[in-house]
């Protein structure tokens, strides 16, 4: 048997695992997963997925970082926790799903344009105003990514207009200067430690 | 009275503006008191996270810090959108078990010259209060109009009860709360399999064929049990189940007519309120054919959704074996 790769010195590299895993907050429990594959069939999207949890995971071990980025299995990730709270490992899937699009974006290496245009559009509302915006969020998407389309959802935004659903402007708070001080100070510590 | 810190979200007052007038309509009635934290800003949603976590912790940070700073005798903050509560509690709770974690949060919040006490504020969803703490003795002892002959089907949706980091619901997969509300309400509860399945989230947005495909598979369940509406708790379900129905008709050449109405518009209407005070017609799938049912009379003025006939659309081509249900 070949000598083991040393566990715990720092002459290594980190692995894209243990990458992950960092950026994840809290513990992430990533490294146990046991490839039983739970994820994949709990997941209501995973047909429409590149890859699903299990694989994707398995690729973060044998350090596949560029494909992992590509893939858009993070991007339609719903959020609906069914993953998480099957899993027999407890592996905290839906927060790692959250890191794997962050990293993504950070890299500037992702295929599904569309979802990272939205987290982002909405971010940028969000350092902006201190609220979400859903007019001017859904209005920006549909221009760069589906214009064709945009009568229709004109439609649907008349018709939230006129159900006395939906703003014209964006609501902004009040001190919306010491929100801006805490999100700097977040993201200088965000990248001290990343 | 009991008395609690409020937090509506950046959907209560707008998209989902029905349920907040619904839930100030009826706070009186079940002597509930939401103290509104001052100057709150946006939970993150699902799409913050996907580019920053620490900074929307640090968001969410702000908001706990504002309502630890109301101090008005209560230490439970109540969010009614599902999101807004998921990520209130989620912060809340790394901030109380993660000392890193709460930290850099503190660190964060320290530039705008706020702090937090780690483990401070308790997070619950108004379903949690109003089932928990208000009871079903005291809702049911306030129905004046029971919704008698009402086929509700009860929909929870995801991030009420998943990853339910205090297990507040008992079952992440079949919880009951709001089953048992509506039946206190008079209504006719289904036992809806898709309860607690995926509203398709930010997905309209990203993949609308992927945000069709679960839309259909939640109002088509709900549909064969022969429910008059599904109701909701959480505003992203609504806006999805309810104005992206008629293109996930278009979609799949389908004619479902489901609508989709708040847990408290509900109680309201079952309190004797006026469906127009309950925010009621302004919906898409318009939820006046339903209402008449049980004898509720909303005024055609106040509802902009058109009413349309219940039809299924002509077989094309040679019949073909189908599931039973579906034929009707």
């Amino acid at each position: 048997m070949s000598a083991m790769p040393q566990v715990g010195t720092d002459l290594k590299p980190i692995s894209y695992l243990e990458e992950v895993s960092r950026a994840t907050p809290g513990n992430s429990r990533l490294e146990m997963c046991i490839q039983c594959g739970t994820c994949g069939g709990s997941c209501p999207s995973s047909q429409d997925m590149d890859h699903t949890p299990r694989q994707l995971f398995a690729m973060i071990r044998a350090n596949m970082r560029e494909a992992v980025l590509a893939s858009n299995t993070p991007w339609y990730c719903v959020s609906c926790y069914y993953c998480t709270v099957r899993c027999p490992q407890e592996i905290h899937i839906t927060d790692i799903m959250y890191t794997l699009k962050s990293m993504a974006v950070a890299a500037g290496q992702y295929k599904e344009t569309v979802g990272a245009d939205l987290s982002r559009t909405f971010v940028g509302y969000v350092d902006n105003y201190g609220r979400s915006y859903e007019l001017g969020l859904a209005t920006r998407l549909y221009l760069r990514h589906s214009p064709l389309n945009i009568l229709s959802k004109a439609t649907m935004g008349l018709g939230l207009l006129t159900r006395d659903r939906l703003d014209f402007t964006p609501q902004k708070i009040n001190n919306l200067e010491q929100l801006q001080s805490i999100l700097n100070r977040a993201e200088q510590i965000e990248e001290a430690t990343a | 009275m009991n008395k609690y810190l409020f937090y509506p979200g950046c959907s209560m007052p707008r998209s989902a503006r029905p349920y907040y007038d619904s839930l100030m309509a009826i706070k009186d009635d079940i002597q509930i008191d939401l103290d509104e934290i001052d100057d709150w800003n946006c939970c993150g949603a699902t799409e913050y996270w996907s580019v920053h976590q620490l900074k929307a912790h640090a968001l969410v940070g702000r908001n706990l810090a504002l309502a630890q700073q109301k101090a008005n005798g209560s230490n439970t903050l109540v969010a009614g959108c599902s999101a807004c509560y998921l990520n209130l509690a989620k912060t809340a709770n790394y901030m109380r078990d993660d000392p890193q974690l709460n930290r850099q949060i503190t660190e964060a919040l320290a530039a705008g010259g706020l702090s937090y006490t780690a483990g401070s504020l308790e997070i619950r969803h108004l379903l949690d209060i109003i089932y928990n703490d208000v009871g079903l003795e005291t809702i049911r002892s306030r129905v004046v109009r029971p919704l008698t002959g009402l086929r509700v089907a009860p929909y929870y949706g995801c991030m009420i009860v998943r990853p339910d980091p205090d297990n507040r619901y008992g079952n992440p997969e079949y919880p009951t709360a709001l089953d048992k509300l509506m039946e206190v309400l008079g209504a006719t509860v289904i036992d809806f399999p898709q309860k607690t399945h995926c509203c398709s989230g930010h997905m309209t947005q990203i993949s609308p064929d992927v945000a069709y495909e679960l839309l259909h598979r939640l109002i088509s369940g709900a549909d064969r049990y022969e429910a008059d509406m599904m109701v909701t708790l959480c505003p992203m379900c609504q806006l999805n189940l309810d104005a992206y129905q008629g293109d996930m008709n278009t979609y799949y050449n389908t004619d479902y007519y489901m609508p989709v109405l708040y847990f408290t518009q509900l109680m309201g209407l079952a309190f004797g309120h006026d469906a127009k005070e309950l925010g009621i017609g302004r919906e898409f799938v318009d939820a006046r054919f339903a209402l008449a049912k049980i004898g509720v009379e909303v005024p055609a003025e106040d509802s902009p959704a058109q009413p349309k006939p219940r039809r299924r659309k002509k077989e094309q081509g040679l019949p073909m074996p189908r599931m039973g249900e579906e034929e009707q």
